[in-house]
């Protein structure tokens, strides 16, 4: 069997008194291109949230390498509104910030794209390096780092190059085109050196054309960079194509998982996308 | 990813010691037009001093505006590159005025500046450097206290918690259980001056250029980023938290340098005069060079500084033409006037004078080559 690298066990997010993810145990192998579908509202950026530790879970974890890198159990004034299994095993508690979590080598994209937009798209790139370059305020105000700096910027123009956004290096983030806007965003990721990258509905407002580019891209940056990918799409032409499995949520909840061709024949995945009459 | 290529026990070879000040030298040769505009600067000072009175309004906003400049670009390190919408800028003036005074009043005078407490219980003097030092320290290790909390907060709630602790501040030294320390609510005075307007322009020149530094260094960018969207920013790897106290207790370290100098020039220090009004003169100064830009930022200094010591000082007296009383000059007017330049800012040109942009020799050259080469142009043509 292939190596897990990413494994959530019976996450749970509650709002107040809505639960908008209940339960959610997902695997991703190392390798894998892998989608989280769903209707709206299902739940599937709350999931991403959870694992990117910008929510602290109600309950569950998140195993990240072997290692568990998110952990909660309802405390406080979820204790009495929790939802779920009142008598779930306590566990322990970690919660770290985001910027720990993408230090461990898992790096995000956003449904609504955000960049830096004061910042130029070479700056942008840059940014994502500041956190793994060996600095500290002092060292870098007396340009005593020039070493890391310089590395740095030459590791973040090759990006650039290679992603084809070279000769906007200089342009505002803001003044690109859309299309080059969310492969600015991914290239930004990719500039973290992560081993997991999640992609939140990458091909948003995309045309069949540019979706078809981004397939190609995707699996393209894939097998470049040694990644997995764990990926929210509604382009369900796009999904089929390169993930080599699914998750599909519905109200927060699993309601099934497998092959492409396995989801696509599942009745209660129809039902959940078609809807379902009352008295059928 | 390439790991490999770094360099991880980090010793510096000879070579790129030696690439290293050929950098440096490299940077030195191509803002050469620079740095003799900052020495030609200076010698015009230097020659000013010699020929006007040392009584001449233009030193008191050369020196006023020194000093303005380094607080206001420390506060725009903060609101405009951090995106932190601080205003305890005051408070932390006074810690370093304070501690300045404090610390390098000559034993002698202690006993008479000290009257009401039997000499104070500061037995020692630093010298003036060392003094300045300190003042920035004792700044930066209050920000770092209050930062702890008051980090937490956004925008205008931030704005509201800070404004509130250099409030207190200013009330806790004027204790006077505290007296052998601040001397209560009495001036402290008696403590070395300067005299040369050069002295602050040198050592805010210093202190800006530190911060201009770290504006432009992997850190300045980081601060930028977390201005532009902290969420992103802290999936870029960015410890929110981490960076929002350095900002804070950086800014607040120059804050303490200014209020230092600030003493220094006026040579007594009483805490009452670092009222909440004084942040927002720097807030007004920030908000009218251009949030963002720290050339502004020096650039509106010296005008606000001008504008309220010597150009506009005719608003406040009362002017007759003959035996025609002009209306409305009394005193206070000329406080009218600023809050309406504040209101056609903020309606009107939010972007301040120079908005983010900043202004260097070259853009200044490249002006001057355009204006130039069109005039050339129209000859020709």
């Amino acid at each position: 069997m292939a190596e897990n690298i990413l494994h959530t066990e019976k996450l749970t997010m509650q709002f107040g008194g809505v639960v908008a993810l209940y339960n959610l145990t997902i695997d991703v192998n190392k390798g894998e291109i892998v989608a989280l579908i769903g209707p709206n509202g299902a739940g599937k950026t709350t999931a991403f949230n959870c694992i990117t530790g910008v929510y602290e879970p109600t309950y569950g974890s998140v195993t990240f390498c072997g290692e568990t890198i998110v952990s909660n159990h309802p405390q406080g004034k979820m204790k009495k509104m929790y939802l779920g299994e009142k008598d779930g095993e306590k566990l322990k508690v970690i919660r770290p910030t985001p910027d720990k979590i993408t230090k461990l080598g898992i790096a995000r994209t956003f449904q609504n794209i955000r960049l830096f937009n004061s910042l130029t798209v070479f700056e942008n790139v840059l940014v994502a390096k500041h956190m793994r370059a060996k600095q500290n305020v002092l060292t870098a105000t007396l340009r005593l780092n020039w070493r890391e700096e310089k590395r740095s910027r030459e590791e973040s123009l090759a990006l650039l190059e290679e992603q084809g956004l070279l000769q906007y290096k200089d342009d505002l983030a803001s003044s690109l085109p859309y299309g080059l806007q969310r492969r600015l965003e991914i290239s930004r990721a990719l500039a973290t050196e992560p081993k997991l990258l999640l992609l939140d509905e990458p091909a948003a407002g995309m045309n069949p054309q540019e979706t078809q580019e981004l397939a190609e891209f995707i699996v393209k940056i894939k097998d470049k960079y040694d990644l997995t990918v764990l990926m929210i799409e509604h382009h369900m032409d796009l999904v089929m194509k390169i993930s080599d499995r699914i998750y599909v949520l519905d109200f927060g909840k699993l309601i099934a998982h497998g092959t492409p061709v396995e989801v696509q024949k599942n009745q209660r995945v129809i039902d959940a996308y078609l809807g379902v009459a009352e008295d059928a | 990813m390439n790991e490999k290529n770094r360099n991880i026990n980090g010793v510096i070879t000879p070579q790129q010691k030696n690439a290293f000040f050929k950098s440096v030298l490299g940077f030195i040769r191509k803002n050469r037009i620079g740095f003799a505009l900052i020495a030609a600067l200076f010698v015009i000072i230097f020659i000013l001093e010699q020929i006007l009175p040392s009584s001449s309004m233009l030193f008191v906003v050369l020196k006023k505006g020194a000093i303005y400049s380094l607080v206001a670009v420390s506060m725009n390190l903060l609101n405009g590159f951090t995106g932190l919408f601080s205003l305890g800028q005051a408070g932390f003036m006074l810690i370093g005025a304070y501690t300045y005074a404090i610390f390098t009043i000559p034993l002698e005078a202690r006993a008479a500046v000290y009257q009401y407490f039997d000499g104070g219980i500061i037995n020692f003097t630093v010298p003036v450097p060392v003094g300045l030092i300190m003042a920035g320290l004792a700044a930066a290790v209050f920000a770092y206290l209050i930062g702890l909390p008051v980090l937490r907060l956004k925008s205008d709630y931030l704005a509201i918690a800070t404004l509130g602790f250099a409030e207190i501040i200013r009330a806790f030294f004027q204790w006077d259980k505290l007296g052998p320390v601040t001397n209560g609510s009495n001036l402290l005075k008696r403590f070395p001056s300067f005299s040369s307007t050069l002295y602050p322009f040198f050592v805010s020149g210093i202190c800006i250029t530190i911060i201009v530094l770290l504006i432009n260094s992997s850190y300045g960018r980081a601060f930028k980023a977390i201005r532009d969207d902290e969420i992103a920013a802290e999936a870029m790897g960015i410890n929110l938290a981490k960076h929002k106290q350095l900002s804070f207790t950086i800014s607040s370290f120059f804050a303490g340098v200014g209020g230092a100098l600030l003493a220094m020039y006026q040579t007594t220090v009483q805490a009452a005069a670092f009222k909440s009004s004084m942040t927002y003169e720097i807030l007004l100064i920030v908000v009218i060079g251009g949030i963002g830009s720290v050339t502004g930022s020096i650039l509106s200094s010296f005008l606000f500084i001008a504008s309220s010591e010597w150009w506009l000082r005719f608003l406040d007296d009362e002017t007759y033409i003959g035996s025609f009383r002009v209306p409305l000059l009394a005193s206070g007017f000329r406080k009218v006037v600023f809050s309406i330049v504040i209101m056609i800012v903020v309606l009107f040109y939010r972007q301040g004078i120079m908005g983010t942009k900043e202004i260097s020799v070259d853009a200044i050259l490249r002006f001057f080559r355009k204006l130039f080469g069109k005039e050339s142009r129209e000859e020709a043509a």
